[in-house]
């Protein structure tokens, strides 16, 4: 039931601990972008069923923003970043 | 055949041998006017509003489970229409007029029960913003009164109103609000669409959305292909799903929020409550049970079931507004799978897609728009048209600026 989240920073954690932010596969775009680059990313949502990136603050503990991927009909955990982290992996690719 | 106490009377003097099924188990037909996606309470109302009041019969309405397994058959069951902004409440009094002459509209007893609602104010901000909530419900027509602590008292005497942090100060009442007996609302839709012909196929899953030259000529289902001349979606939680196999970009993540009944008691809350220090609210059912719920997991999901964290949040909630709840048992709790939209306003409106029409949006305030929302859906289906009290309600409203916020917290799903 995504109860318990291993924070790469403070360990596994109860999930009370969090806040959740929402989906993290939106990218920015650039602030000089079209309108309906950033009405996309504002507002649209892929919503996908199944396997999910989402951003979590851990309020209670290191104050970081994480994205956890997980399985949104499962809630198996796969993964947890941290979300600077999660960014770089991204501008890479 | 009409339920009537005439026909109660006459078979129970024959046995009871000569009730029929409510409605037929038919299947499909190779083409259809109208398909809708979705047998849930806005689906199934669209179906009987579109026979009824627009005269189109040739419907089908499909359903991947059971009639009415999803959120109609999952809410807390309150009807009210204490909104503020004008792109809401308009919308929201029709809803409650229609429940008013439901039952006698489609003859089937669906329990509506007028029994008035709190929505209790915890500090001077709050009493301002709920009278001003209050005076823009009198503006449009709609009733509403502000009441002070003792007027509160004398109605709910066993709410928790001297509370160290959250006294109740009194409440914003609307006395016209109430509850519904929710299953039977899909049912008593649903026979009275069958009963106009309306084709009513359950554990039929749509797969696919066929499209030619810009246009849906049908759906792929679990039951084969079915044509038809206009496709109209009211899938909720499932949305996304649905709109992805016609290509369509939508404002909306799919959230579960849980709901609540105790074991059976004896009469003790009267009203519909809704605590304001927290999101709490709670009535009982005619059965006893006392109804309650609180927020979403914020989480995305799409699980019908929900996080222990939430259920323990739900009960201090309670606890805290009504002491004596700690007395009474859980009997069961569920979830339901939420279209939360970005704005927590829905979306009755046309698509880029000519003949597909989408009705979704409804974050966990669909039942009580369930009326409502059949009638303008139908509207818009059958004169391409968009009725009056659903104009603010676009797809288009977010990319034009011109989002209903009611809560005023952005485009934050998860919040609304």
């Amino acid at each position: 039931m995504a109860s318990l989240i291993t924070c790469p920073h403070c360990g596994t954690r109860p999930k009370e601990e969090f806040s959740i932010r929402g989906a993290a596969a939106p990218k920015r775009p650039s602030p000089t972008a079209k309108d309906e680059a950033w009405h996309v990313y504002v507002y649209v949502r892929d919503n996908p069923k199944g396997r999910y990136q989402e951003y979590w603050h851990h309020v209670a503990g290191c104050r970081r923003f994480l994205v956890v991927e997980r399985d949104n009909l499962t809630h198996e955990v796969f993964g947890v970043t941290d979300a600077a982290e999660f960014e770089r992996a991204g501008a890479d690719e | 055949m009409r339920y009537s106490a005439y026909s109660i009377f006459k078979e129970a003097l024959s046995g009871n041998r000569m009730w029929k099924p409510a409605w037929r188990e038919p299947q499909p037909k190779p083409h259809y006017d109208v398909i809708i996606v979705g047998g849930g309470g806005h689906g199934l109302a669209t179906a009987y509003y579109l026979a009824k009041e627009f005269g189109i019969t040739n419907v089908a309405v499909l359903e991947k489970g059971y009639l009415g397994s999803g959120n109609v058959g999952r809410n807390t069951t309150i009807i009210r229409s204490n909104y503020l902004l004008e792109g809401n409440n308009p919308f929201y009094e029709f809803s409650l007029k229609l429940w008013e002459g439901l039952e006698r509209d489609f003859n089937y007893n669906a329990m509506v029960s007028q029994r008035g609602m709190l929505n209790l104010f915890h500090s001077d901000g709050q009493r301002d913003a709920y009278a001003r909530r209050g005076n823009g419900m009198r503006i449009h027509g709609i009733d509403a009164e502000l009441l002070d602590r003792e007027q509160v008292r004398r109605k709910a005497p066993y709410l928790n109103f001297d509370h160290a942090r959250f006294p109740i100060m009194g409440a914003l009442y609307q006395k016209r609000a109430g509850t519904v007996r929710h299953d039977a609302v899909a049912w008593g839709y649903g026979r009275g669409a069958d009963a106009r012909g309306v084709d009513l196929i359950q554990h039929c899953e749509v797969t696919g959305i066929r499209r030619e030259n810009g246009l849906v000529t049908g759906v792929e289902t679990t039951k084969g292909f079915i044509g038809c001349n206009k496709l109209a979606l009211a899938a909720a939680g499932n949305t996304t799903t649905v709109g992805r196999m016609a290509d369509l970009e939508l404002p909306i993540e799919s959230h579960v929020l849980q709901a609540f009944v105790s074991e059976g008691l004896k009469p003790v809350v009267d009203h519909v409550i809704t605590y304001g220090a927290g999101h709490f609210y709670i009535s009982q059912s005619d059965k006893g049970g006392l109804v309650f719920g609180a927020e979403i997991d914020f989480y995305s999901s799409y699980a019908q079931r929900g996080n222990l964290a939430t259920v323990e949040h739900t009960m201090e909630e309670g606890v805290s507004l009504i002491p004596g709840l700690s007395r009474a048992k859980v009997l069961r709790s569920w979830g339901g799978v939420m279209d939360m939209s970005m704005d927590g306003s829905p979306i009755i409106d046309r698509t880029p897609i000519d003949n597909l029409y989408l009705n979704c949006g409804w974050c966990y305030g669909g039942f009580k728009a369930t009326p409502a929302s059949g009638f303008c859906f139908a509207h818009l289906i059958a004169k391409n048209e968009t009725h009056h009290v659903t104009r603010f309600m676009r797809l288009d409203r977010f990319e034009r600026g011109y989002t209903i916020d009611e809560a005023g917290r952005g485009p934050q799903p998860n919040l609304h």
